[in-house]
Order: structure tokens, then C-alpha cells, then sequence
């Protein structure tokens, strides 16, 4: 079984995202630990990038902060090596395609492997598109995860066939971000993926609450959280770990309730 | 590779969310481009409605001031709402009536865009919102008014740089939440395929009727053709017919604001290296890490960390050249146009104008040179007054 198998072995997977720097690197590090802890099945790591086109206001904020702060590409991959040594849960990278560019591909992938990252999610490479990085994943064993969207109609077959790891359906039309009402239609999209790819899916965007993660996770392999998490580091910064870890044990105990 | 490319450049790295939106239009715009009811309605509004052709002016004074080259100018500034924006609007808010939308947005620098996209839709019954940064808003007070005037909703955009590739994001940002009934009307020749080969198409108009402007009026070719580049729709405009005419020199001016050494510029060719965004495969400024550098100039409509990627194919394939133009070359154009023709150029153009002084005296007098006058200067006249330590209260 490989680490990202593992995701989805211990019930519906609770996945918590968080921009990595913000407040800092090393409460990043603690983050991750406590969130492992507290039941988190994978972790999503942002790679802060200036301009998150698909981010609403609160990660675009965590962005700016991250990088204001001085957190690089070079730190996070330093931080990750240093966590390995104790942390195994599965990590996946999410960032944006030119972070990845600049830095080299190869070079990239090459460090994720090096640095235990079992995935990465970059928002703006499109099925079209993901033969820029497809090659380098391959070398290195790491997954390539495919989006899809409530736009995606006739394209969620083609892309589910070739998705590997996880399909990360979104929920939502627009940004990342917390939302009142998130659509049924996003239970279509997870069946038709089924129909030809017995691969997990699992909702992301507009997540928040017990209840919205309890329905999404019963027709889903699993939730994914992001704005809701990342605006309780913003509301209490390097004070932020033990509100994070109690967040995520509750959301993480709230999935577990549902069966199969 | 994927569709839309330039040797290596363009592509569509955007969101899923946005991919079927992209692919609709792409159909949509192969299926009416030949339409004969379609092209005959955007004639008809380019012709009666925006003022085209717009006139290829030989500048007499100026070519004798300088010494050299004779000069032409293309009156790009002429035309309804003042620039060459309007081809391109045009002809994208036709497609996306014809698509069946009813709702369109833009991103605008300067306020040319979206000056253009408002009248646009105010001619065919859309709704309208334009995104602009707050640094824009400010220094282009009197577009946002022009664009509020014709009904069209204009949002400030105060994240990041506060400038054109912020208002490019909070575009992108809200298509992705409303795409079914919106058309994003995209004002430069990037972004994902199709907007580059969409935007170059709509304005190329500007080149085939030099072309055939200097045929009545000198029997020949034109030597050398300067435009200034910011994303690269009026250059590529002036370009695309002579691109297969290897003797016409094809020039390129970015903007290099405070000068390419420092920090404070937007010339991208000149400063940036090959990266990803905005949809496209080109080049950008943008530091070790590939963060986004937050560019200058003078110019609004130039203030664009990135250039399309047709551009910077014609750039690695040595077709065209791209010289970089500093903000004190480009008012000095400004106010040197103002005073030698009676012709206030918008600030973008005065890049071009600006290298086009160095270059005419370089040429022989049988050559010919032709500016791209992409638009008028009217907008910038207050920023120029601040350059130069005028208040002048509006």
C-alpha cells in the first residue's frame, strides 16, 4: 500500500490545507505535526504563490503573509526533510504552475521525492496541460492529482481515466472560500467518476462546518478544508496549533461517523 | 503540446473550473469567423461605428526635424473611445452575443479596455463590470467616470500590486464564478488559447490596412514598423500582416520606467525570463522563485509583468525586436509629438514614439518608418502635468 492509499483506510479521510509559512515555517512544522495528531488523513500544503488566481480573500491573504514573511520553495522543502524524521502522514504540495516552473521541474520533483511529498495539486494545469509536469512526477513517484469542476460536464470522464492518487472534485463555481450553501450536483460528479475510475474522490471548496463535511463525506471518499482552517491561523497567529488540532479532531470525528 | 501555441509559448494552464469556457469559445469563434452575416455586422460597426480605416498620416515636421526616415503614423488614436481597443472589443462582444451571453467583464491598465467594453456593451445591451487596480483607478480617474458614464459597473481592485495583473486576477477570479452567462472580454493578446490568436485576429486590421495605406501612398512597403508592447495587442496588430515580409523590421517598445537595471520597470522581453501565468507559457518578470515581480511604469497600459506569447516566439525566433524605453524617453515623446504634429499620444505610444526618434535619424531617406499611435493622450494629460511638477486640479 502505498502513502497515499493510506489516506482512505481509516474511514472518510479528513484533509486539512494550510499555506505554508504563515505565520511562519516553523508553526507550519508544528502544524502539521498536531494536525497528524488530531486525525488528519493527509495533510495539503500550500506553496505560497503572489498571485493564487484560484484562492478567495482569506488564502490569498495567508499568500501574501506566508511571503512576507520569507518563506521560499528551498525552506519548505527543508522543513519537509526535517519532519519526515517523525511525521508519516502523507503530504500532499499544492501550488501553482510557476513556483514549480522557475524552480526546475526535475529539480522539483526530485525534492518532493527526497522530502516525502506523496502529491501535488497545482489548480492552474489543466488536464490539457499537465504533460509540463506528468514526465517529472512519473520519475519520481509522485502523484499528479486531477481537479474537476461543476463545469466540468463532459470532461469528467477523460479526466477521471487518467487520474491517479485522488480525484479533487470542487464543489463550488469560482474561489477557494467558506460558503453557506455548497450544491448536490458536485454527488453527480463524484458517481460519474466512479463509472470509470475506481479511484477516491474527495470534495473540496466552500467546506466549513461538521454538517457541510458530514454530507459532503457521505457520497465522497473524503473532505478537504482550507479557508476555515487558514482563518483560525490567521485570528490567532503562532498561538494558532492547539485551535487548529481541535478543529481538525472534531471535523475529523465528525467524518467518522459516516459509514460506508 | 497542447492547442494554441507559439513554438513553445501560450497554451491554457487556467483552473478546470474555466476549461469548458475556453473550449466553447474557441468553437464558437472557428464557427463565426467565416460566418458572411458575422463579418459583414463587425465590418459594418468597425466602418460606421469605431471610424475605420483609420488614417496612416505621413508626419512631415517630424520627419524633416529628425533627419531621416520618412514617418508615418498610424491613427490608431482616431478611432471611437481613442484607441485600438475598439477593434478588438468589438469583435468580442459580437462573438459573445452571438454565443448567446449577456453579461461581459474586463481587466483594464489604463482604462483604454475598458473604456472600449463598456461602449462596446452599451451598443449591444450587455451588462458590464470592469476590474482595475486602485493604483490605475487613481492616476485614471477620468476613465473610471467614462466607464461608469456608459453603464458599466467598474470594481477596484486592492490586492497585490493594485495594477493591471491584479485586475487580470480578480477577472479570472470572477469568471470562475460566473461563467455560464458571462463572456470575459480579455484586452490583450494573452491569456489562455484562444484570446491570443482571438485578439491578434481582431487586430490585425491595423497592419493590413498600413499595408495597403503605404502601397496608394508610396508604392512600397514600409521599412520598419514600432509599437509599443505591453501584453502586445496593438504591436501584434501592426505586425501580423509583414511577418512574412523578412525586410520590414518589426520593433517592439516595453516599457523600461525608471530604466531595466533597477527594480522600477515592465519590460518583460527585456528584464523577464520564460514562466507560467496567466494562462500562458511566455515571459515574465518575476524573481529566483517565479513569484510575480511587482513591475512599473509611467504607463498604465504598459505596467504588465508579462507579454503574449506570440511576442516571444517572434522574439526567440529573431523576427522581431524589443527595445526597452524609459519614462522620462517616453513624456519627453509626449510632449516632442505634442508640440512637432499637434498630436498628444497616449502615454503608452509615446514609447514607441520615443524609439522611433532614435531610429529614423539611423535610417536613409528613402526608408520608411511607421508608429503605431495606438491612442490618444487625452487620458494622460493630468500624469504628465505630475511628471513635470504641475497640479493641475480637474
Amino acid at each position: 500500500m502505498n502513502n497515499l492509499q493510506r489516506v482512505f483506510a481509516n474511514g472518510k479521510a479528513f484533509i486539512p490545507f494550510i499555506t505554508a509559512g504563515d505565520p511562519s515555517i516553523e508553526i507550519t512544522e508544528q502544524l502539521v505535526l498536531q494536525m497528524e495528531e488530531a486525525g488528519a488523513d493527509l495533510i495539503e500544503l500550500g506553496i505560497p504563490f503572489s498571485d493564487p488566481v484560484a484562492e478567495g480573500q482569506v488564502i490569498q491573504d495567508a499568500n501574501i503573509r506566508a511571503l512576507a514573511g520569507g518563506v521560499t520553495v528551498d525552506k519548505i522543502f527543508d522543513m519537509l526533510k526535517n519532519l519526515r524524521k517523525t511525521c508519516t502522514a502523507p503530504i500532499a504540495l499544492m501550488t501553482y504552475i510557476n513556483p514549480v516552473f522557475a524552480y526546475g521541474t526535475d529539480r522539483f520533483m526530485r525534492n518532493c521525492r527526497e522530502a516525502g511529498v506523496d502529491a501535488i495539486i497545482i489548480p492552474d494545469l489543466p488536464y490539457e496541460e499537465k504533460g509540463e509536469l506528468m514526465p517529472f512526477c512519473l520519475k519520481y513517484g509522485i502523484s499528479l492529482i486531477s481537479m474537476i469542476a461543476p463545469t466540468s460536464n463532459n470532461r469528467i470522464c477523460m479526466i477521471a481515466k487518467e487520474a491517479q492518487g485522488f480525484v479533487y472534485c470542487v464543489s463550488s463555481m469560482g474561489v477557494t472560500g467558506v460558503r453557506e450553501d455548497i450544491s448536490d450536483d458536485v454527488k453527480e460528479m463524484v458517481k460519474l467518476v466512479k463509472t470509470v475510475n475506481d479511484i477516491p474522490c474527495t470534495i473540496g471548496f466552500g467546506i466549513s462546518t461538521p454538517e457541510q463535511a458530514l454530507k459532503m463525506a457521505e457520497f465522497s471518499d473524503g473532505v478537504i478544508v482550507g479557508s476555515a482552517i487558514v482563518k483560525i491561523v490567521e485570528k490567532y497567529g503562532s498561538e494558532c496549533v492547539p485551535h487548529v488540532a481541535e478543529y481538525v479532531r472534531m471535523m475529523k470525528n465528525t467524518v467518522m461517523k459516516c459509514s460506508y | 503540446m497542447s492547442k494554441g501555441r507559439f513554438g513553445e509559448y501560450g497554451g491554457q494552464y487556467i483552473p478546470e473550473t474555466l476549461m469548458n469556457a475556453v473550449i466553447e469559445l474557441e468553437e464558437a469563434y472557428n464557427r463565426f469567423k467565416n460566418d458572411p452575416e458575422f463579418k459583414a455586422e463587425l465590418d459594418n460597426l468597425l466602418r460606421n461605428y469605431a471610424g475605420r480605416p483609420s488614417p496612416l498620416y505621413y508626419a512631415k515636421k517630424m520627419t524633416q526635424d529628425l533627419g531621416g526616415a520618412r514617418i508615418y503614423l498610424k491613427r490608431e488614436d482616431l478611432n471611437h473611445t481613442g484607441s485600438h481597443k475598439i477593434n478588438n472589443v468589438l469583435g468580442q462582444v459580437l462573438l459573445a452575443k452571438c454565443m448567446g451571453k449577456t453579461r461581459v467583464i474586463a481587466e483594464t491598465g489604463a482604462g483604454q479596455h475598458g473604456v472600449a467594453t463598456a461602449t462596446a456593451a452599451a451598443l449591444m445591451g450587455m451588462e458590464c463590470e470592469i476590474f482595475m487596480g486602485k493604483e490605475d483607478t487613481d492616476r485614471q480617474a477620468l476613465n473610471v467616470f467614462r466607464m461608469k458614464l456608459l453603464g458599466a459597473k467598474v470594481h477596484v481592485v486592492t490586492s497585490g500590486t493594485q495594477t493591471l495583473k491584479d485586475a487580470v486576477n480578480e477577472t479570472l477570479r470572477e469568471w470562475s464564478r460566473r461563467v455560464s452567462d458571462t463572456h470575459y472580454v480579455l484586452g490583450s493578446v494573452m491569456g489562455p488559447h484562444p484570446f491570443p490568436t482571438i485578439v491578434r485576429d481582431f487586430q490585425k486590421v491595423i497592419g493590413c490596412e498600413v499595408r495597403k495605406q503605404l502601397l496608394e501612398a508610396e508604392g512600397r512597403l514600409p521599412d520598419a514598423l514600432v509599437a509599443c508592447v505591453g501584453g502586445g495587442s496593438n504591436a501584434i496588430g501592426l505586425f501580423y500582416d509583414f511577418i512574412d515580409e523578412p525586410n520590414v523590421r518589426l520593433i517592439g517598445c516595453e516599457a523600461a520606467g525608471h530604466g531595466i537595471h533597477t527594480k522600477k520597470n515592465a519590460a518583460t522581453i527585456t528584464t523577464g525570463r520564460v514562466g507560467i501565468f496567466h494562462g500562458m507559457k511566455s515571459y515574465f518578470c518575476q524573481d529566483e522563485y517565479g513569484q510575480i515581480a511587482p513591475v512599473y511604469s509611467i504607463s498604465a497600459g504598459l505596467d504588465y509583468p508579462g507579454v503574449g506569447p506570440e511576442h516571444a516566439y517572434l522574439h526567440d525566433i529573431g523576427r522581431a525586436e524589443y527595445v526597452a524605453v524609459s519614462d522620462e524617453e517616453a513624456v519627453e515623446a509626449f510632449e516632442y509629438l505634442s508640440r512637432m504634429e499637434g498630436i498628444i499620444p497616449a502615454i503608452e505610444s509615446a514609447h514607441a514614439v520615443a524609439y522611433a526618434k532614435k531610429l529614423a535619424p539611423a535610417m536613409r531617406q528613402d526608408q520608411i518608418l511607421v508608429i503605431g499611435l495606438s491612442g490618444r493622450g487625452d487620458k494622460d494629460v493630468a500624469s504628465i502635468a505630475r511628471y513635470r511638477g504641475v497640479e493641475i486640479h480637474e
